[in-house]
C-alpha cells in the first residue's frame, strides 16, 4: 500500500500545476467551511451564552398558560406557593441543575418625577438570581453590585431608560404597578445601577428585590411568575428538561420550557445550523467536481500507460487502488493544509479580534474556536468525497481493454 | 518443448456489418528458448497474432496453447493473472512509467503484478540492471535516457518476473539500426542466460535476419515458416 501511495504521489506531482489548482480548491473549501463553523459557532455561543447566562437561564418553569401570555406578564397566571414548592423539589432532585432563581415578573410605570415611561421588572432574590444568571452582574454599566446583585429598596434599570430619562445610580425614582385586584400602588426606589442592553426577551428589563416586588404588588402569597434554571451544561438541556417535566407531571399545572422555546434567537441559531449544512454540501460539491475532473483528466492522459500496466498483468484491483489513492491523496493533502490554514486563521482572529454589532449590542467580540471533532468530520467528508469522486475514473482505468489502450494516440 | 502451439488460429473483427479477417487459420508452434519474428507489412496481422499469443485478445476460431494452457478459454481476469505470471511484454514506444526511475520501472511488475517481497525485488532489479548494462543509470528517469537505454530497461522489465515467454511488438521501430541491432543482441543474450523465448514482430527486413525463426504473414495468412516447427 505504501508503494501504491508513493506512486500515486509521484503521479500527482507529474501534473503539479493541475494538482496544485485542485488542491487549492479543496483547501479553499475546507478553510471556508471550518472558518464558518468556527465563527458562526462563536457567534452562537456568545449570543446563546448572553441569553442563558444573563436573562433566561437554560430552562424555565411556569404555570401552564403563562408563556402563551408572557408578553402581558399576567399576574393571574403566577405559580402559587404549593406549585413553587413542587417545582423546587423537582429541581433539587436533579443532578444537572446547579442553581435556580424564582422571579416575579410584572409591568410598571417608571417615573423620575418629571417624565414617565413603562418598564418590565423582575422581582428576584439577588443571590439566587446571581447564581442562576452569572453574567447578569457583568452587564452593569453604571453603579455597583450589592448582595450578589441588588439591595432592598433599590432598582436596576436598563440603559435605554437611564439614557433616555438621564437617570444615574443614586437617583430616586417611582415605580407604579397595577395589582392583582386592579388597584394601583406606587413606591419610591433608589437606582442602584444601570444594566447594558442585550438582544432578546428580558434584555431591557429592570430588577428589584422579590420582597419589594411583592410589597409593590400588595401580594399576600409568595407567588412567582417563573423559575429560571441553570444547568451544569447546556448540552444537558434536552435530557434535563425531559426529567424535570416528568417530575412535575403530577403537578399538572406546571410546564417546562427550554431557552430555545423562549427566545427568538433560537430561530437564528437554527438558520445558522442550516447555513452550516448548506456550506458543507457546497464543500462536498467542490471536492467532488474538482477531484473527479482531475482524475478523469489523469485517466485520459495516461491511457497508454494504463494499457501497458494492464498488459503486463497488473490486476484490475491494483489499477483501481492506484487511481483511488491519487484521489484520496488530493483529499488528504487538501484537508491537512486546509485544517492547518484554518487553525492559523482562527488563531489570528483571536489575536486580532473582530468586533461586530448585533441588535442593540455594539462591539461584540468574537472568539472563534475550532473543535477537533469538527476538523476531523470535515476532513473525513473531504477524503471520502475525494475517493468517491475518483471511483468512476479509477473503475474506468481498471476495466480498460489493454489493446485499445495501447493503440490510443 | 513448444511454448506456443496454434492450430487454425483465426481472428475476425467486426466493422459494423462487415467482417474483417485479421488472422486466417494460422497454425504454428514455437519451441522454448527460441528467438522468433512475426514478419509482414502493416496490416498483415502480425500484431493481432502477437496479441492473441499474449492473451490480450481472444481468437475467433482455432486453438491456441501457450505454455501448455488453452488461453482461448481464459476470461479477462484469468488472462491478466496468466500474463502476470508467465509473460513479459516489450513495446514499440517503450512505455516506461515516466515518474519512476529505471530501477523502479523494472521493479514495477514484481511489486504491482506479483507482489514480491522487497528484498527479492531489490536483488532481481540489481541482477537485471547489470544484465542489460543499465546499472549506472538505475536512478535515472525515462526522460533522462536515450531510446536504446529505454528499450534496455523495457527488456529488463519484461524479464523481471522471470517470464518464460516475452512478446515484443515492433521493439526496434523507434530505434536507429545500430541500437536496434544491440537490442536484439541483448534479447539473444537474455535468452541464452535465462532461457526465455522471445517473439517479436517487425517489418524491418534488416532486423528479421537476426531471428532464428521467421513467421511471415500476408493478409492474415502465414505464408512462410522459416525455421518454425510446422504444425497442422
Amino acid at each position: 500500500m505504501a508503494k501504491i501511495l508513493k506512486l500515486a504521489a509521484r503521479n500527482l506531482a507529474r501534473y503539479w500545476r493541475r494538482t496544485l489548482l485542485t488542491s487549492g480548491l479543496v483547501i479553499l473549501g475546507v478553510v471556508a467551511v471550518l472558518l464558518f463553523i468556527a465563527v458562526s459557532g462563536s457567534f452562537k455561543s456568545l449570543i446563546v451564552g448572553q441569553i442563558t447566562d444573563s436573562m433566561l437561564g437554560h430552562l424555565q418553569v411556569h404555570r401552564r398558560g403563562y408563556v402563551a401570555s408572557i408578553d402581558n406578564l399576567p399576574l393571574n397566571l403566577n405559580m402559587k406557593p404549593a406549585a413553587v414548592a413542587q417545582a423546587e423539589k423537582a429541581l433539587e432532585g436533579d443532578d444537572a441543575v446547579v442553581a435556580w432563581s424564582p422571579r416575579l415578573k410584572f409591568g410598571s410605570m417608571f417615573s423620575n418625577f418629571t417624565e414617565t415611561t413603562s418598564i418590565r421588572l423582575n422581582g428576584v432574590l439577588p443571590e439566587r438570581e446571581a447564581a442562576a444568571m452569572p453574567m447578569l452582574a457583568g452587564r452593569l454599566v453604571q453603579g455597583s453590585v450589592a448582595n450578589g446583585l441588588l439591595e432592598r429598596g433599590k432598582v436596576l434599570i436598563p440603559e435605554i431608560i437611564a439614557r433616555g430619562m438621564k437617570i444615574k445610580p443614586g437617583d430616586t425614582v417611582v415605580l407604579v404597578a397595577t395589582n392583582l385586584d386592579g388597584s394601583v400602588n406606587g413606591q419610591t426606589f433608589v437606582v442602584q445601577g444601570v444594566l447594558g442592553d442585550v438582544t432578546g426577551p428580558g434584555g431591557r428589563d429592570g430588577y428589584v428585590h422579590l420582597e419589594d416586588a411583592r410589597a409593590l404588588l400588595r401580594m399576600t402569597e409568595a407567588e412567582v411568575s417563573e423559575i429560571a434554571v441553570r444547568l451544569k451544561d447546556l448540552g444537558a438541556l434536552p435530557a434535563a428538561k425531559a426529567r424535570i417535566a416528568a417530575a412535575l407531571a403530577g403537578a399538572g399545572a406546571l410546564e417546562v420550557h427550554g431557552w430555545d422555546q423562549l427566545s427568538p434567537f433560537a430561530n437564528i441559531a437554527r438558520m445558522i445550523d442550516l447555513l452550516d449544512l448548506f456550506i458543507r454540501v457546497m464543500l462536498v460539491g467542490i471536492v467532488l467536481i474538482a477531484v473527479m475532473n482531475v482524475m478523469i483528466m489523469a485517466v485520459y492522459e495516461r491511457i497508454r500507460e494504463i494499457g501497458m500496466i494492464s498488459a503486463i498483468g497488473t490486476p484490475p484491483r491494483r489499477i483501481l487502488a492506484l487511481f483511488l489513492a491519487e484521489g484520496a491523496l488530493l483529499g488528504v493533502v487538501g484537508t491537512a493544509i486546509g485544517v492547518a490554514l484554518s487553525l492559523a486563521l482562527v488563531y489570528a482572529l483571536n489575536v486580532w479580534p473582530v468586533q461586530f454589532a448585533f441588535g442593540r449590542e455594539q462591539q461584540l467580540v468574537l472568539a472563534p474556536s475550532l473543535a477537533g471533532a469538527d476538523a476531523l468530520l470535515i476532513g473525513a467528508i473531504v477524503i471520502v468525497m475525494a475517493i468517491l469522486a475518483s471511483l468512476q475514473p479509477a473503475w474506468k482505468a481498471a476495466r480498460m481493454d489493454p489493446i485499445t489502450a495501447l493503440r490510443h494516440v | 518443448m513448444n511454448v506456443v502451439v496454434a492450430d487454425k488460429l483465426s481472428k475476425t473483427y467486426q466493422a459494423g456489418a462487415v467482417a474483417v479477417p485479421a488472422v486466417r487459420e494460422a497454425s504454428f508452434a514455437i519451441g522454448g528458448g527460441s528467438l522468433v519474428a512475426f514478419v509482414g507489412p502493416s496490416g498483415s496481422g502480425k500484431s493481432t497474432l502477437l496479441n492473441m499469443v499474449g492473451c490480450l485478445d481472444h481468437p475467433s476460431a482455432g486453438t491456441l496453447q501457450v505454455l501448455g494452457t488453452n488461453v482461448a478459454s481464459l476470461d479477462r481476469r484469468a488472462a491478466a493473472d496468466f500474463r502476470g505470471a508467465n509473460l513479459g511484454f516489450i513495446f514499440q514506444d517503450f512505455n516506461l512509467i515516466p515518474v519512476l526511475s529505471a530501477a523502479e520501472n523494472i521493479e514495477y511488475p514484481l511489486l504491482m503484478v506479483q507482489n514480491r517481497p522487497a528484498a527479492e525485488r531489490r536483488a532481481r532489479v540489481m541482477e537485471l540492471l547489470e544484465a542489460v548494462g543499465m546499472a549506472e543509470q538505475a536512478d535515472k528517469r525515462p526522460d533522462q535516457l536515450s531510446g536504446g537505454q529505454k528499450q534496455r530497461v523495457a527488456v529488463a522489465r519484461a524479464l523481471a518476473t522471470k517470464a518464460k515467454l516475452v512478446l515484443a511488438d515492433e521493439p526496434t521501430a523507434n530505434l536507429d539500426h545500430d541500437t536496434a541491432y544491440r537490442i536484439l543482441e541483448l534479447m539473444k543474450k537474455m535468452r541464452d542466460e535465462q532461457g526465455t523465448t522471445f517473439v517479436f514482430s517487425t517489418h524491418d527486413p534488416k532486423i528479421v535476419g537476426e531471428a532464428e525463426v521467421v513467421l511471415t504473414l500476408e493478409d492474415g495468412r502465414l505464408v512462410n515458416n522459416s525455421g518454425a516447427k510446422a504444425h497442422g
